[in-house]
């Protein structure tokens, strides 16, 4: 399970406060007006961030000293969440060996992966030969082959259009399901996070609200959330 | 945490190592360094100093200033080429352009031929004014480069609200282009007369007598001939100094070199006719007469020779390539080391400039009084050439690097972090991969710098241990023309070969 436990990110006279739990295979989706602090949770949690007060915690051990890459996740950026000089192959190795030292087992899998995220024999495509649904389906695949028990999304279908961010969701869930890992996704569209979240946390004025069942906080929304809602 | 100790690591340690070497330096010729009194030559010789390098600065950047404006303006057949080729000159070695010049602008030239047959006396080119006129070759095409990239970056919208208004020509230019030009000449102005400050090679060989004798070169005669340690440490001493302090005082306008000023973009303006389309083909045919002339003459008088090539001139070769790919393989490691260290650190930026307070001379003479107890001068030329040589192209080659450095960092610093990949994966399949492009480049620069590097190789060779540069000068003394150019020839295409080859390694290693 991972903790909050009195969390609080400060950065010149931006702060955040977080105390909740996100118990094991919970999809959460995190929403609030931009500049309110979503992405930068997402950051604190990653290890990219340090918080001013409070911990962190995975099964109980606190994850301040624990490098990035280290820590039980696996997180999707915004942008850059493939290296555009290497192929499909090499990207998602270096999920499943960080010296891309491969065995032929472990290609076998990526091959393997590639065809369940739907780009079957793609393995020597480079990034830019890709499409933006593409290129967010192969880091959906990295994370399936790291399979960490939580998975940390930053908008990362943002740029997609409906059809194809529905269709991301739909993987998201299967590599979500497939690994039982709990998601906590960035969002800024409501639709997403009904669609796809069980609990939405509501990140607004400094806090990030401990997570409320997603529909009943859309049926009764708080004021600052019918504010940002329009 | 601990991740970024071991990366900083070395580049502390290697900061460490220049800074004692610059300062070490220092320090030792100061503590040689007998009396503080200047002797009236030395005197004269800081006088000159200054002096060729001011009005070589003045000069380079007031022929820039039209030949970048109508490079800027004029589209025509070999403009590209002619702008690649200002490139040139920075690789060039200087005893072969001298050679060149002096086959243009010598006694036996075409100029003083037209001069004699119009009934004028001949020009000498020895003195003051060969010294300036070989700076203004080699500086000019680096200023008219610094420039072109300048008129470049002007946004053009400037240029078509200009037109719209129907802004006559001189208001133009004094809305438009030249507040580019007050910002860009002081930076200018500063790299060439520090870039003139330091010069050996020219001094050596054009300069004539006590009379045009530079610091830089009077460290070398106080060492070499007249044996005067003391001497030497003073003048090597008042060098640094001088360096340091200009370095210092232009360090806010040092701008970026403009080595990769682009090359083609539409025209924004419709360029004025009539006489100023005159006036910039003159330029540009006068500019570009000037920059190819030594060159073509270089490889003219260069081919005869090669059938009859001088003792020494196989091993001297081997020695310079020895020198050059040690020292440009010694470089680029160190150079990529403190510009990614540099992406995090104020520090490690400042250490790697720090050899800009250095030159040649004053780095050998340290180094000459600091082994001279132990080893002879000749056993350790080489390795000495090889430490200066990577040394003082490190500041280029690091400000190569960072702004791509950092670029890097901001891209994917997060993405490997979250992926947790050790540091030699990161350099293998991110970093090397990605900066590819600036490391092929900066190591042809490295490479090709070295290869034509004369400076503390004439501290330290004896008579047998020549490299290509220091054998060029040698037959150049002996009034040995012929053989000269012929060395000349093959040293200038090694050193091109040399860049030419790094930078191609450097773009098939790039790719998407």
């Amino acid at each position: 399970m991972l903790t909050l436990e009195a969390l609080i990110l400060r950065q010149d006279d931006f702060q955040l406060t977080a105390d909740w739990s996100v118990p094991p295979g919970e999809r959460i989706a995190l929403i609030g007006p931009s500049g309110a602090g979503k992405s930068t949770l997402l950051m604190a949690i990653a290890g990219f961030f340090p918080a001013a007060a409070g911990r962190i915690l995975w099964q109980g051990d606190d994850l301040a000293d624990t490098a990035p890459g280290d820590r039980p996740l696996t997180m999707l950026f915004q942008d850059q969440n493939l290296f555009p000089h290497l192929t499909l192959a090499q990207n998602l190795g270096l999920g499943l060996s960080p010296t891309l030292r491969l065995t032929a087992a472990q290609k076998t899998q990526i091959a393997q992966t590639l065809q369940q995220v739907g780009l079957a024999g793609m393995e020597a495509r480079k990034p830019a030969q890709l499409s933006g649904g593409q290129q967010g389906r192969a880091a959906l695949a990295r994370a399936l082959l790291r399979a960490r028990p939580v998975l940390l999304l930053d908008e990362p279908f943002a740029a997609l259009g409906p059809a194809l961010k529905s269709e991301m969701l739909d993987l998201l869930d299967e590599v979500a399901s497939a690994t039982g890992a709990a998601v906590l996704m960035v969002t800024h569209d409501p639709a997403d996070a009904k669609r796809f979240a069980s609990k939405t946390v509501l990140v607004a004025d400094g806090v990030a609200r401990a997570p409320v069942p997603t529909d009943q906080l859309f049926s009764n929304p708080p004021q600052v959330l019918s504010d940002y809602l329009g | 945490m601990a991740n970024r100790a071991v990366q900083i690591g070395p580049a502390f340690w290697l900061s460490l190592t220049i800074a004692a070497l610059i300062l070490g330096s220092a320090a030792m010729l100061a503590l040689r360094a007998e009396s503080w009194a200047l002797a009236p030559s030395d005197w004269a010789a800081l006088r000159f100093t200054v002096w060729q390098a001011s009005l070589s600065a003045l000069i380079s950047a007031a022929l820039a200033i039209p030949t970048a404006r109508a490079l800027f303006r004029r589209r025509f057949p070999g403009r590209e080429l002619l702008i690649r080729l200002l490139a040139a000159p920075f690789v060039l070695p200087v005893v072969v352009a001298v050679l060149g010049i002096l086959s243009i602008f010598g006694r036996q030239g075409p100029l003083n031929a037209a001069l004699v047959a119009l009934g004028l006396p001949p020009l000498s080119i020895f003195g003051l004014h060969g010294v300036v006129l070989a700076h203004v070759f080699f500086n000019l095409p680096l200023a008219t480069r610094m420039l072109l990239h300048g008129w470049q970056a002007i946004p053009s919208e400037r240029f078509r609200l200009a037109q719209s208004l129907g802004l006559p020509a001189s208001a133009q230019f004094l809305h438009v282009e030249w507040p580019m030009l007050r910002g860009q000449i002081p930076g200018i102005l500063a790299v060439v007369f520090l870039i003139c400050l330091t010069s050996f090679a020219v001094a050596l060989t054009l300069g004539g007598g006590p009379k045009s004798s530079t610091l830089e070169l009077a460290i070398y005669q106080a060492l070499r001939f007249e044996f005067d340690l003391g001497r030497a440490a003073l003048l090597a001493t008042l060098q640094f100094v001088l360096c340091a302090a200009v370095t210092l005082a232009s360090a806010r306008l040092t701008l970026q070199q403009g080595f990769a000023a682009g090359l083609d973009r539409p025209l924004a303006l419709r360029p004025p006719r009539g006489w100023r389309l005159a006036g910039d083909v003159l330029i540009i045919v006068l500019a570009a007469v000037f920059l190819l002339a030594p060159l073509l003459a270089v490889v003219v008088k260069g081919l005869p020779g090669l059938a009859n090539l001088p003792n020494g001139l196989w091993e001297a070769t081997l020695r310079s390539l020895v020198i050059a790919l040690i020292s440009a393989g010694v470089a680029t490691a160190a150079s990529l080391t403190l510009a990614l260290a540099a992406t995090r650190s104020r520090f490690m930026e400042l250490a790697a400039m720090l050899p800009l307070a250095a030159s040649s001379l004053v780095l050998g003479t340290g180094l000459f009084l600091a082994l001279r107890p132990f080893v002879t001068p000749e056993a350790v030329a080489l390795p000495v050439t090889i430490l200066v040589n990577a040394t003082l192209t490190l500041p280029f080659l690091v400000r190569l690097l960072l702004p791509e450095a950092r670029q890097l960092q901001a891209d994917y610093s997060r993405l490997t972090a979250s992926l947790g990949l050790p540091p030699a994966t990161v350099l293998r399949y991110v970093t090397l991969p990605r900066l590819a492009r600036p490391l092929g480049y900066g190591a042809g620069l490295a490479a090709a710098l070295s290869m034509g590097d004369l400076g503390v190789i004439a501290l330290f060779a004896g008579d047998s241990g020549a490299t290509l540069p220091l054998l060029v000068q040698r037959l150049m003394g002996a009034y040995r023309m012929t053989q000269a150019g012929a060395a000349a020839l093959i040293l200038v295409t090694l050193s091109f070969g040399l860049f030419w080859a790094f930078d191609r390694i450097g773009s098939r290693y790039a790719d998407a």
